[in-house]
């Protein structure tokens, strides 16, 4: 198996950086995924992973071995494109078989592998076909094909998924995630859909203007974003973000529009007392009929039917939340509601930097245990 | 959705088309058709009468070994000239289009060519390559003799080849530049990825997927060498030595305006007609069923 890292790895296209030296560790057998809006530098640190990018200044090093200057084909990389990039003159199996034929192998082996992994992705009945007789789904199993015969060290996927249908992209993702299970080939996958990046990842690298934002399992990113970005990012939909002022002392969060909301200041107790911006996710806001001491007063904005519940977009502050609401909870649309947060779950935000005040992960309640 | 543009009145219409079609007329039907007219009939070289002869004309061209001479001398030229021409054009467009130092330069330069005409590159490659003063008058000097397209049929031959060629590289480099361009940069990528070099992506990849471009250019150059040749031929070398360089379309030239047989030029210009409606047919009936991939 096979570990890749990237150290202080910069890339600069006519004087402008568009990565601006990252350090990132792949661990063998791992399914890294890279995420983060267009424009991030997310293909572009694959593409130099995979040697289609020059490196400006740092180091790429694939099982400990710096492969800087090295070709991509002796890079033991293989890719996945987003356009599927298959040869339109070449036949399916010559199409998964090119690789093979430009390193020598023999015709009879060729044939050999070609037709076990057209097997194995359901393609047999296609490999005298020419790409442009293929469906969106087939040109992708096709593509994943010409990774997979080469038996690679390393597999790379180029936002594999944005051109199928929804209904496609999810089999496809299944698809995916089963063959890195099957051959625990390590595997560094980009896309800029969180749900796809959120199914599929062992550790997900959220990026942003060309650095990372967080590395973290899903469940890290999702439950404790390390900043503002990934807050908003992570999540359908991301976090929601409210500005206020910390008072550590009275154990208050004062909001804009002068409510107060009391926190557990024992979590943060480095927490300065100043601008704090609070972060909530859509199933951490309640709405209640019954105001009390612990909720505070919102405006409903809009309400949008999912399907399992709907989504409230409430006005707090002159900040926009997003609660989760029950389907059989009446609502509507300009009203003024109580909300009350679930306080084991709030994240507090330093709004200058956009990092998270980090304070003590212990759950609530056993720090009341503690305590008494 | 109807694009044209409709004439309630027709009057008007007929009246703009008539400007064309009055060109299109005095400058291409009527000279056909009196060639047509007078490669049945026995010309008078200073006019006033003629002599209905059936196909005595062709039958005398075509039974003329001269007249073949001219023919073996064309097909070479044509295929020689393409040949060399797209060659050099591809190598050149695959050059530019790996974005190497100076390619944005170099691409108007390498389209420069075109845009002279067909005497003044003669011109210029009769100097260049005057066994005397030229470039080769070097190698001359070591082996006398070596070179010398006045006395030489095959230098000759090889010279207007050459300058043919050379006139032809900016048309085929604009036409392979664009295919090469047209190509998705991630095939070739994918293709890096698979391990294939540089020079294997061109055989493998770029190739196949110009397939289409190079086919119309064979034709269009094929055609160009047959009739676009006259300035070329009549100043480097005028035809000889000894009728070496005696092209089809030249030997109309000769025949009919220093030979004065007008008919028997008439006719062989029939024949050159008709070879290119073939090329030309080839071509659109290729166009029309052009290789699509995706």
């Amino acid at each position: 198996m096979t570990g890749i890292e990237l150290r202080s790895l910069r890339k600069t296209y006519s004087g402008n950086d568009v990565l601006h030296g990252l350090d990132l560790t792949v661990t063998p057998g791992e399914f890294l995924v890279l995420l983060g809006p267009s424009g991030c530098g997310k293909s572009t640190l694959m593409r130099m992973i995979a040697g289609l990018e020059a490196v400006t200044t740092g180091d790429i090093l694939i099982d400990g071995r710096r492969v800087n200057d090295i070709e991509p084909r002796a890079r033991g990389c293989a890719m996945v494109f987003q356009n599927y990039a298959l040869y339109p003159h070449m036949s399916v199996s010559q199409n998964i078989g090119y690789a093979l034929k430009v390193a020598g192998v023999p015709k009879a082996e060729r044939q050999a592998r070609i037709s076990a992994v057209a097997g194995s992705l359901a393609l047999t009945d296609f490999l005298d076909r020419k790409p442009s007789q293929l469906s969106g789904g087939q040109r992708q199993r096709v593509a994943m094909g010409r990774a997979m015969i080469r038996s690679p060290r390393v597999f790379l996927y180029d936002e594999p998924l944005s051109n199928l249908d929804a209904k496609l992209r999810v089999a496809m993702r299944l698809e995916i995630r089963r063959l890195h299970q099957k051959l625990g080939t390590t595997t560094v996958f980009v896309t800029h859909d969180q749900v796809e990046a959120m199914t599929l990842a062992d550790r997900i690298v959220v990026m942003n203007a060309g650095r990372i934002e967080q590395v973290g399992t899903p469940s890290e990113v999702y439950q404790h974003p390390q900043s503002t970005f990934v807050a908003e990012f992570i999540g359908a939909p991301g976090m929601g973000l409210v500005d206020a002022i910390a008072d550590p002392k009275r154990g208050v969060l004062c909001l804009g529009d002068g409510q107060e909301v009391r926190f557990d200041a024992a979590r943060w107790p480095d927490l300065p007392h100043g601008a704090v911006r609070l972060g909530l996710r859509a199933e951490e806001i309640g709405i209640t009929a019954h105001p009390s001491a612990h909720t505070v007063m919102a405006r409903v904005e809009l309400i949008e039917n999912i399907g399992p519940h709907r989504h409230a977009h409430l006005s707090l502050s002159g900040c926009n939340l997003i609660a989760q609401v029950p389907n059989d909870f009446a609502l509507q649309s300009g009203a003024q509601v109580a909300i009350g947060f679930d306080m084991a779950a709030l994240q507090l935000f330093d709004p200058a930097t956009g990092r998270r005040h980090a304070g003590q992960n212990v759950p609530l309640a056993e720090r009341i245990a503690a305590t008494v | 959705m109807n694009k044209r543009a409709t004439f309630s009145n027709s009057w008007l219409a007929a009246a703009l088309l008539l400007p064309q079609l009055l060109l299109v007329f005095i400058f291409f039907y009527w000279p056909s058709g009196e060639a047509l007219w007078w490669s049945f009939t026995l010309e008078r070289p200073f006019g006033g009468g003629n002599e209905w002869v059936g196909f005595y004309n062709y039958l005398s061209v075509l039974q003329d070994s001269r007249y073949w001479g001219s023919v073996r001398v064309s097909v070479i030229f044509a295929i020689a000239a393409s040949a060399l021409s797209i060659l050099l054009a591809l190598m050149l467009a695959v050059f530019v289009d790996r974005r190497m130092r100076g390619h944005q330069i170099l691409k108007t330069g390498f389209f420069l060519p075109y845009a002279l005409a067909a005497p003044a590159v003669g011109l210029a490659f009769r100097f260049i390559f005057a066994p005397d003063a030229g470039l080769i008058a070097g190698i001359n000097r070591v082996f006398p003799g070596l070179w010398n397209p006045a006395l030489d049929g095959n230098d000759a031959l090889t010279l207007i080849i050459l300058a043919q060629a050379w006139s032809l590289v900016g048309y085929n480099f604009i036409f392979f530049l664009a295919g090469l361009q047209s190509i998705p940069r991630a095939l070739l990528e994918a293709g890096a990825m698979d391990g294939a070099g540089p020079l294997r992506r061109v055989w493998d990849l770029q190739l196949p997927l110009l397939a289409p471009t190079l086919f119309f250019l064979l034709v269009i150059n094929i055609t160009d060498s047959f009739v676009n040749s006259f300035g070329i031929v009549d100043i480097v070398t005028s035809g000889g030595p000894a009728r070496a360089t005696e092209l089809m379309v030249y030997k109309v030239y000769t025949d009919g305006f220093q030979g004065k047989d007008s008919s028997l030029a008439a006719t062989q210009s029939v024949i050159l007609m008709v070879l290119i409606m073939a090329l030309t047919f080839v071509q659109f009936r290729f166009i029309e069923r052009k290789v699509h991939y995706n």
